[in-house]
């Protein structure tokens, strides 16, 4: 994503904003500067520590769910077998909405960070799983035997083949579920806690129907999925250089 | 080196590909092996390989029986085998950091191997100092297969298997590989099996050829060929001859 690129959207997006807040004319819409000077008057305040607090909590959910999953993914598309036993339980658990789920993790770990960062582990780690396996499985037999030719076992295979190939279906499943992990996020931060971008906005819509408040926190929670996009790309141009050789 | 006893493979219990097969391969031959599509002549390197296994019969190396990949044994293939995130120099230290991943355990790496670092040397006798940080993708069809034989040759094998290494490649290319591997393969004593469905591969290269049927092969057919390799044997008339021959011999399989 060119940066001129997302300036240009991000403008066509106030514009629009701005367009619908004259339409609408009332308080629940304001318009685009009534908010952007909300938001750097709450920067100064505690946005911030509600910004970090998220940050932490997504960010948390994400390396959990990659540090599981991707291990998983690996082994279960790097053989047949394991393929075979585990996708079915797989597939059965994916399409099952995870928050409905919100109560029994409350239940067992509390209505802390932990239970927060655990909901989003449990949506976030079908999905890379999926997207590992596929990657995995789908590595040409002929470049496998010709490791194997080398000496290559199971082992090594997993060090120098499968995890390598299946870092780009990494950092994707994690770009993928940006938006997931964001919106899942909101929903953990309404209950339970004083911080957080998604009780912040909960807080300052329906509690002090303080709206140019409540869309400063919108805009904090775009900025904060913009940074994690970016941060993944990032990471994309430093382990996967060769995706973008020319 | 390689003896193959009443070998039986195949994929269709009732039309094997091999059936009671014997071959014998001395240390340091050259042998094509050659044959219309489906013959099994793939299937046949990859069983020298240790990646495939006979449903009866034996294949013994230096005489073990293979059970798995030998560590002395190099398979180049067809699309190369090269990791597509690593660059040149990094494929071709693959095998040795394969080997320092598991030391000289005698299963992976050879009981007797003291590691050391001579990527280096292959990137430049194969000509790819220029292009060693790049990656595969960035490189020409040529440059991948050097790059696939330097990393095979870093591990000092002594029996190499190639499974059509240039059928991918412009003739000129081609021809140029091919003399290297012949030039490499005397200069590392290395016994050679190159399969090939192309004739005139197999006329230039092989000093024994083993022509496979489109049938089951029970028995190995083999035509001598020991000037292959020879400058100018190309153009002589002898080569001529024994093209002309295999071709027969092909049409007569295939029809």
């Amino acid at each position: 994503m060119k940066r001129c690129d997302l300036l240009s959207a991000a403008l066509g997006l106030v514009i629009v904003w701005q367009a619908a807040a004259m339409i609408v004319n009332r308080p629940i819409l304001p318009t685009p500067l009534e908010v952007f000077i909300v938001f750097f008057q709450e920067l100064r305040k505690d946005l911030l520590i509600h910004f970090a607090a998220s940050l932490l909590r997504v960010t948390a959910g994400m390396a959990l769910s990659v540090l599981m999953a991707a291990p998983a993914g690996l082994a279960i598309g790097g053989s047949k077998a394991m393929n075979r036993l585990l996708s079915p339980i797989i597939y059965l658990l994916y399409p099952i909405p995870k928050v409905v789920f919100v109560p029994v993790v409350l239940l067992f770990l509390g209505i802390g960070d932990v239970a927060k960062i655990t909901i989003i582990f449990l949506i976030l780690f079908f999905q890379i799983v999926v997207l590992v396996r596929d990657q995995a499985a789908g590595i040409p037999s002929q470049l496998i035997q010709s490791l194997q030719s080398i000496g290559a076992g199971r082992r090594a295979l997993f060090r120098f083949v499968y995890l390598p190939a299946s870092l780009p279906a990494i950092l994707t499943a994690l770009r993928q579920s940006i938006g997931t992990a964001v919106a899942v996020l909101y929903i953990t931060e309404l209950f339970a806690t004083k911080y957080g971008l998604g009780y912040y906005i909960y807080y300052n819509g329906s509690t002090l129907f303080d709206y140019p408040a409540m869309y400063a926190g919108v805009i904090a929670m775009s900025l904060l999925g913009l940074g994690l996009h970016y941060g993944v790309d990032w990471l994309e141009h430093r382990w996967c250089k060769w995706k973008f050789a020319t | 080196m390689i003896q193959i006893d009443s070998l039986t493979f195949g994929y269709s219990p009732t039309s094997p590909l091999f059936d009671g097969f014997n071959l014998f391969i001395e240390r340091g031959e050259t042998w094509a092996i050659l044959g219309p599509s489906g013959c099994g002549k793939t299937s046949l390197l990859y069983l020298l390989a240790g990646l495939k296994f006979p449903t009866s019969g034996k294949i013994s190396i230096d005489g073990q029986s293979l059970a798995r990949p030998r560590p002395r044994s190099g398979l180049i293939l067809q699309d190369y085998g090269l990791l597509p995130w690593s660059t040149v120099h990094e494929n071709i230290e693959l095998g040795l950091k394969v080997r320092s991943f598991y030391g000289p355990d005698g299963r992976h790496t050879p009981k007797n191997y003291f590691p050391k670092d001579n990527a280096n040397h292959w990137l430049e006798r194969l000509g790819l100092s220029d292009v060693a940080d790049k990656f595969p993708a960035q490189i020409s069809g040529g440059q991948r297969q050097r790059t696939a034989i330097a990393r095979t040759l870093a591990l000092e094998p002594d029996l190499l298997l190639m499974d059509e290494p240039f059928s991918a490649l412009d003739a000129v290319t081609r021809e140029d590989l091919q003399n290297l591997t012949l030039v490499l393969s005397a200069e590392q004593n290395l016994t050679l099996v190159i399969v090939t469905h192309a004739i005139e591969e197999a006329a230039s290269l092989g000093k024994k050829i083993l022509l496979l049927n489109g049938e089951t092969n029970q028995r190995a057919r083999v035509f001598q060929n020991p000037q292959a390799g020879n400058v100018d044997y190309r153009n002589s008339a002898a080569y001529h001859d024994l093209c002309k021959l295999l071709w027969k011999e092909m049409q007569h399989e295939t029809v």
